[in-house]
């Protein structure tokens, strides 16, 4: 069933009698040519590409729990393209224009809302670090506008400009980038997928690899054995756990980073805003509740929950760029396990093992890479070769010194 | 979180930072004939249990002394704390006792 506005005016005249599962809930074959294990946004996402862009139907998506339950549901629904390194922007360019034109190709409404994001500068140093991270974004064929604070003052004239210690100087200015609505992009890729016959197995938990002479011929599961040619793993947040199945350590932490949301209130912040001599970003959702967060936690965890310390700093940027931020009250906060990598970039590649494909380490910046994620895994899959734009995103850059390092930190996951 | 501190008793975490696993304490031997595999694994590659994980801390606002917390990730419960030279020490001594 194609959704359009004909479809809505008929079920509205009919008593939306007709709308249908917007997928199938099947039984695992014991046969595919690729199975995804990961019904997330990233899984649900290649399940989408292998299909429509590279010709292969005989898919699952294996799910441990329901559709759409891990970080996809979880995140801050921001889509940008701002990254400084060669290794990175032009795969998160290639994200942002899959986002401009996901609606239309997907035929389903996930609010991508271009609304723009401006990352706020206090310094000098910071401000030339902007503008070198603008033209790399050029470079890339990305957008970028280098706002002082005039121009800030002209978006956002409630920040604190005058702060003593951080005053505010200026911004980045990224106008495509914005927020989509989080879940309605998972169960946009499920209901595509599915439409191209891709199986999306619910409630089914991969418990092993058939791994026989370094090839991967299939996967165990709590519904049974299921034969495969490849093996694609898409499970950010538990890929340790995962991956141990297939005997194999990760260059992986997993950590918890928390977000909030306010009450509904009137349209205050146009787009995003980030500060720039802490860890904060907010927007405000369509529904009116401003969406903030910060830093991740710090220590490892596999809980869905932080505790009240990160609270208080992230409350403390809030305050120190929009006191006004002081009137809201919180109406919810959880968290999401995020798969902390060694140098803060992901990892789309295959693994020593023939057959077995590996994606995760996204740390926080899973959501945004959705599209291009699943279209460069599926590429992966499919031509057994990397796509262009992720060629970087090595499992051995760690051993062969190739790290895409954005925060210069090292090989410390809480740090980036 | 609480950390009971072995020598100044039960602490707020936020006192502290985590530095990662407490393996990081046996650093691979320079001179192996396998040591840049072995440095690789050390930097790089992490067990990242769910459950039991041993962990360095570094009591950075207090007296600046380094532990090693066994906490359970999934769960977020301390369930014990050593001094970690007391851990370096012991380890020391059972490898050479290996040799």
């Amino acid at each position: 069933m194609t959704y359009s506005a004909l479809r809505l005016f008929k079920e509205t005249l009919t008593g939306n009698r007709g709308w249908k599962p917007a997928w199938r809930e099947p039984e695992p074959k014991p046969r595919y040519d690729v199975v995804i294990v990961g019904g997330g946004g990233h899984g649900l996402s290649t399940a989408y590409y292998l299909a429509r862009e590279f010709g292969i139907t005989n898919v699952a998506v294996l799910e441990k729990g329901w559709l759409g339950s891990g970080n996809i549901g979880r995140n801050t629904t921001i889509i940008r393209s701002n990254y400084l390194l060669p290794g990175n922007e032009p795969f998160y360019e290639l994200s942002m224009k899959l986002w401009e034109n996901l609606e239309q190709d997907f035929n389903y409404n996930a609010m991508v809302s271009q609304r723009g994001i401006i990352n706020l500068y206090h310094s000098d140093s910071q401000r030339d670090a902007f503008v070198r991270r603008g033209n790399a974004m050029l470079m890339a064929g990305a957008d970028a506008v280098l706002l002082d604070e005039k121009g800030i003052r002209e978006v956002c004239p409630f920040l604190d400009f005058d702060n003593a210690r951080f005053p505010i100087k200026g911004g980045l200015w990224q106008k495509r980038a914005g927020t989509a609505r989080h879940d309605a992009v998972a169960w946009g890729y499920a209901r595509g997928a599915d439409r191209r016959g891709v199986d999306i197995i619910q409630n089914c938990e991969v418990t092993g690899f058939d791994i026989r002479n370094g090839v991967c011929h299939g996967v165990t599961t709590t519904r049974g054995a299921i034969s495969a040619g490849r093996v694609a793993v898409c499970v950010a947040g538990s890929s340790s756990r995962v991956m141990a199945r297939a005997g194999m350590r990760l260059p992986i932490e997993s950590h918890v980073l928390q977000a909030f949301v306010t009450e509904g209130l009137k349209p205050v912040i146009p787009g995003v805003v980030t500060f720039g001599a802490g860890h904060f970003y907010i927007s405000q959702s369509d529904k009116g509740g401003l969406v903030f967060g910060g830093d991740i936690d710090g220590y490892n965890t596999y809980a869905q929950r932080g505790n009240l310390p990160v609270v208080e700093d992230v409350c403390e940027g809030g305050m120190a760029i929009m006191p006004m931020i002081g009137k809201a009250r919180l109406l919810r906060m959880w968290g999401g396990v995020m798969d902390m990598s060694m140098d803060g970039s992901p990892i789309i590649d295959r693994t020593p093992v023939d057959g077995l494909y590996f994606n995760g380490g996204w740390c926080y910046g899973g959501f945004k890479a959705t599209p291009a994620s699943g279209f460069c895994y599926a590429h992966l899959i499919a031509r057994d070769a990397p796509h262009p734009v992720a060629t970087a995103m090595r499992l051995d850059r760690f051993r062969t010194g190739h790290v895409i390092d954005e925060r210069g930190a090292g090989a410390q996951p809480n740090l980036h | 979180m609480i950390i009971d501190h072995p020598l100044l008793g039960p602490r707020d975490a936020a006192e502290f930072v985590i530095l990662g696993d407490a393996t990081l304490i046996d650093r691979p031997d320079p001179q192996a004939p396998d040591a840049l595999d072995r440095f690789h694994d050390y930097v790089h590659l992490r067990d990242n249990p769910a459950g039991s994980h041993r962990e360095l801390w570094y009591h950075e606002q207090g007296d600046r002394s380094w532990l090693v917390v066994t906490r359970n990730t999934l769960t977020h419960a301390v369930i014990k704390v050593e001094l970690a030279r007391g851990v370096a020490l012991a380890g020391r001594k059972t490898r050479s006792g290996k040799r």
